[in-house]
């Protein structure tokens, strides 16, 4: 699994600008870490309200069992991104990200 | 929470013929219904927004609400019969494969009461290991059991026999190949005082046993899942040596008297019969689909056609989530009236917090086409994807896709109703594919205002509501057009479609049938144009089932993109016996179809094409007229942003474009999250992404045939999803109008 290196710390912003499209190679890597997460408390997006709001849900991973709706919500999916990447971030590094 | 839902016994229908609805409140007391003509189905404010056409009907009105239930899990059943009420001392016997030992109680042969449980069940108990559990009926049940748990995906030797006389059991759980220092073999002799009393009018369920429900009606419980094969009733205590040699081939007449039942599940695999094949012929039938045509305790490896060597196929693999039919009691019924314009209709019901949509397809009656242009709703690619799981199930949604997987309620909905049944992009709990999809259930992906998380960044559509970005610029731009199935394409043939002179796709019309494959073959060498306006179609090659309506069979052998694998040695079709697996890997790549063929998906942002030298062909200036030498096609649209992506093809000419075939454009700049699809790496090695890989493009590919017909392929699936973008005046909107009107003018190419 890869591992999260410090001069990574440039990937930040570029994510930041671009959550969804065109990543530089060192982005991709950590993204494809990130986002290849096991079912069983990954982070999705529930819509709510069509194309204007979405909930952060944590899957199960367990067929049947409840996915779980956090409190937080979200009125475009980039900020949903950086909302997630800044948990994962946390989550691989121990550094917390401001917004 | 979805509070309301439905579905139909049909999907097609022409004038004159009736169509049931069968509709389940969760809550509700009542519901309204009614009928729409389904014209955009997509509620994205960027785009045109949503669309419907109310048609008064017959059964426009207000229904009683009522909830009801599905119950999932295949078994098998052999109608009751006094020989089995008979039973006094017996045998039971079966080659067995779980593939959940540690799930709890399984049956994997049972004979008893509803209501009482009197009689037996020989099954797995709650640690994974035999048992044979005896009751007479007052609520007395002595069981013995072997005592250790059998492994998973395992060929054993199960059997058990009760001597009625003396109360002796004795149980053998024999694994065909030994582990050292893992020991699950077991033979258990034990005493029973228990009278278990088969006289019961019971069936014999194999693979699950029958209960009694709290409505009064019998349902089955304790579904086995894995493979059964060969199980065997006797109607005495059978040594040690009489099991074994019933274990293969004929019964020696010596046993002939012992027999109740041996039942060959390599008979009739086509059908949902089950065959005795001892002197009583006590044949029974599957319920909810268990799978067929599976690889036998007996299976050798050199042999992988089951139609070549039967008697190694006699297995059934039976799951507790196959679905077959719901089997909803019918709330109303349709008689399509003369003159109902052709077109993709829906019954909308809706409680006063929810609602949902039916869809189904109106076509021309029968022999009297309306328009001269086709489209043809592709309803066992929408079978295939039925109620998918994979934003939940599948760890690599999100990598798919390159942002976070966005469910809507049906997804949270199905995620939590597994009884509503799997697509076949998922599999079953037991983690074995799900090969079959039934339509005779509530189909909740297949419906207009449905976002699919795959159906890349905006509007999210996939399948049907993604269709209707097809329908809706018909619609606007006034080009009439009919509408008819894929069910009509395979069961009608050429007659279907003969008619027409153009035969437009969907967006994603990736699963085909033999027959409907053959069908279109000879419209296009009638003449017929087609215009191919998706991508990833003529992929996967798909079996109709010959005697139940509305269910499919895919097999994901050897190669391509596949959701699982199927085992080795089934890799053909149990519905027809044909080999199963992608077309191109039959000899009929895409690309023989129609120019262009399956080659890189990603599913998060789209592209556009960028005109070729072949674009300023003369034989290709009708396609280009009203547009700029230098202008970009498609860099806008609601699926992804642009013309080019989700799925997308390109033309080989090794795999089949002709040589006659322009490439007019081809995409690029696609995203990293684009790789090259499966069937191209041989050798895998890096390189296989968008902006690495040459293969991971869209071609607009025009030909025309021998027969003056041609060709036209958008080789994207989000080509649809531009079509109206500044209402409807834009460079992929005039493309296609310009193919639509040169394909419906009948001078040849």
């Amino acid at each position: 699994m890869y591992q999260i290196r410090p001069e990574d710390k440039a990937c930040i912003e570029e994510f930041r600008k671009t959550p969804i499209g065109h990543h530089s190679p060192n982005l991709q890597r950590i993204l494809n870490l990130f986002r290849g997460e096991p079912m069983a408390g990954k982070f999705a997006l529930i819509c709510t309200r069509p194309h204007r709001e979405w909930t952060l849900a944590v899957l199960s991973g367990t067929r049947g069992e409840r996915i779980r709706m956090t409190e937080e919500v979200f009125h475009s999916l980039e900020e949903a991104e950086w909302y997630v990447f800044k948990q994962r971030w946390a989550k691989y590094t121990g550094e917390h990200l401001s917004d | 929470m979805k509070q309301i839902m439905g579905y139909s016994d049909k999907i097609s229908v022409r004038p004159g013929e009736a169509i049931r609805f069968m509709v389940s409140c969760e809550k509700a007391s009542s519901y309204k219904a009614r009928l729409v003509r389904i014209i955009h189905g997509d509620t994205n404010p960027e785009g045109p927004g949503y669309k419907e056409q109310a048609v008064k009907s017959e059964f426009d009105g207000t229904y009683k609400g009522r909830k009801q239930a599905i119950f999932a899990g295949s078994c098998a059943v052999i109608p009751s019969h006094p020989a089995f009420d008979k039973l006094s001392s017996f045998s039971v016997q079966a080659m067995v494969w779980p593939t959940t030992p540690e799930k709890g109680r399984q049956t994997i042969l049972s004979h008893c009461d509803a209501k009482s449980g009197a009689g037996f069940i020989f099954g797995l108990d709650e640690s994974g290991g035999l048992a044979l559990a005896l009751s007479d009926g007052t609520g007395k049940t002595e069981e013995v059991r072997a005592g250790k748990p059998m492994l998973s995906r395992e060929w054993y030797f199960v059997a058990a026999s009760y001597n009625a006389v003396s109360g002796e059991v004795c149980l053998y759980q024999k694994p065909m190949v030994p582990y050292a220092k893992v020991d699950t073999s077991a033979r258990v002799e034990g005493t029973v005082t228990i009278k278990p009393r088969n006289e019961n009018g019971a069936p014999v369920v194999i693979a699950a046993h029958p209960v009694r429900m709290s409505d009064g009606r019998e349902r089955t419980s304790a579904h086995y899942n894995g493979k059964i094969d060969r199980p065997i009733l006797a109607s005495r205590v059978l040594s040690r040596l009489e099991m074994e040699q019933l274990r293969s081939g004929g019964p020696p007449a010596s046993l002939h008297a012992a027999l109740v039942g041996l039942w060959d599940f390599s008979k009739e695999i086509t059908t949902e019969r089950i065959i005795d094949v001892s002197p009583n012929r006590h044949h029974g039938e599957t319920l909810n689909l268990p799978a067929r045509a599976m690889t036998g305790w007996n299976w050798t490896g050199e042999e992988m056609c089951w139609k070549h060597k039967p008697e190694q196929y006699g297995a059934i693999h039976f799951h507790d989530d196959d679905l077959y039919d719901a089997g909803w009691d019918t709330d109303f019924t349709f008689t399509v009236p003369a003159g109902l314009r052709s077109g993709l209709y829906a019954a909308h019901v809706a409680t006063e917090d929810d609602e949902d949509f039916i869809p189904f397809v109106v076509k021309p009656e029968r022999g009297k086409a309306t328009s001269k242009l086709v489209f043809v709703v592709p309803t066992a690619s929408y079978m295939a994807y039925a109620n998918e799981h994979m934003a939940t199930d599948a760890t690599l949604a999100e990598l798919l896709t390159g942002r976070l997987a966005t469910l809507q309620a049906t997804d949270v909905f199905l995620h939590e109703h597994r009884e509503y049944g799997y697509s076949c992009y998922d599999t079953h709990a037991d983690g074995s594919g799900v090969c079959y999809s039934s339509r005779l259930r509530p189909i909740l992906t297949m419906r207009p205002k449905y976002q699919s998380w795959l159906g890349g960044k905006g509007s999210s559509l996939w399948q049907m509501n993604a269709d209707t970005h097809i329908t809706d610029w018909l619609e606007a731009l006034k080009f009439d057009y009919d509408c008819i199935t894929d069910e009509d394409l395979h069961f009608e043939g050429y007659e279907a479609i003969a008619p027409y002179r153009v035969f437009m796709t969907s967006t994603h019309h990736e699963y085909w049938s033999k027959q409907m494959w053959d069908a279109l073959d000879a419209f296009k060498k009638a003449g017929g144009r087609l215009i191919y306006a998706g991508a990833n179609a003529w992929y996967w090659r798909i079996a109709y089932h010959q005697t139940k309506p509305g269910v499919i069979e895919v097999r994901r052998a050897e190669g391509g993109i596949r959701a699982w694998a199927a085992e080795p040695g089934e890799y053909y079709h149990s519905f027809t016996g044909e080999y199963g697996g992608l077309w191109r890997r039959q000899g009929l790549a895409p690309q023989k179809m129609a120019g262009t063929g399956f080659s890189a998906q990603g599913f998060d942002l789209s592209s556009y094409y960028r005109r070729t030298k072949d674009s300023f062909d003369s034989r290709a200036s009708f396609i280009f007229e009203g547009v700029g030498k230098d202008e970009l096609i498609g860099n806008f649209g609601l699926i992804g942003g642009g013309a080019a992506g989700l799925e997308v093809d390109r033309a080989d000419r090794l795999l089949g474009t002709p040589p006659n075939a322009l490439v007019l454009a081809s995409s690029e700049n696609h995203t990293p999250v684009y790789m090259v699809v499966l069937e191209e790496i041989l050798i895998n090695a890096p390189g296989l992404c968008g902006g690495e890989s040459d293969l991971v493009r869209a071609d607009l590919v025009f030909y025309e045939t021998p027969s003056g017909g041609a060709v036209f392929a958008t080789s994207s699936i989000a080509w649809a999803g531009s079509l109206s973008h500044n209402n409807y005046d834009n460079n992929v909107s005039r493309i296609t109008a310009n193919v639509v009107k040169r394909f419906l003018d009948e001078r040849p190419f």
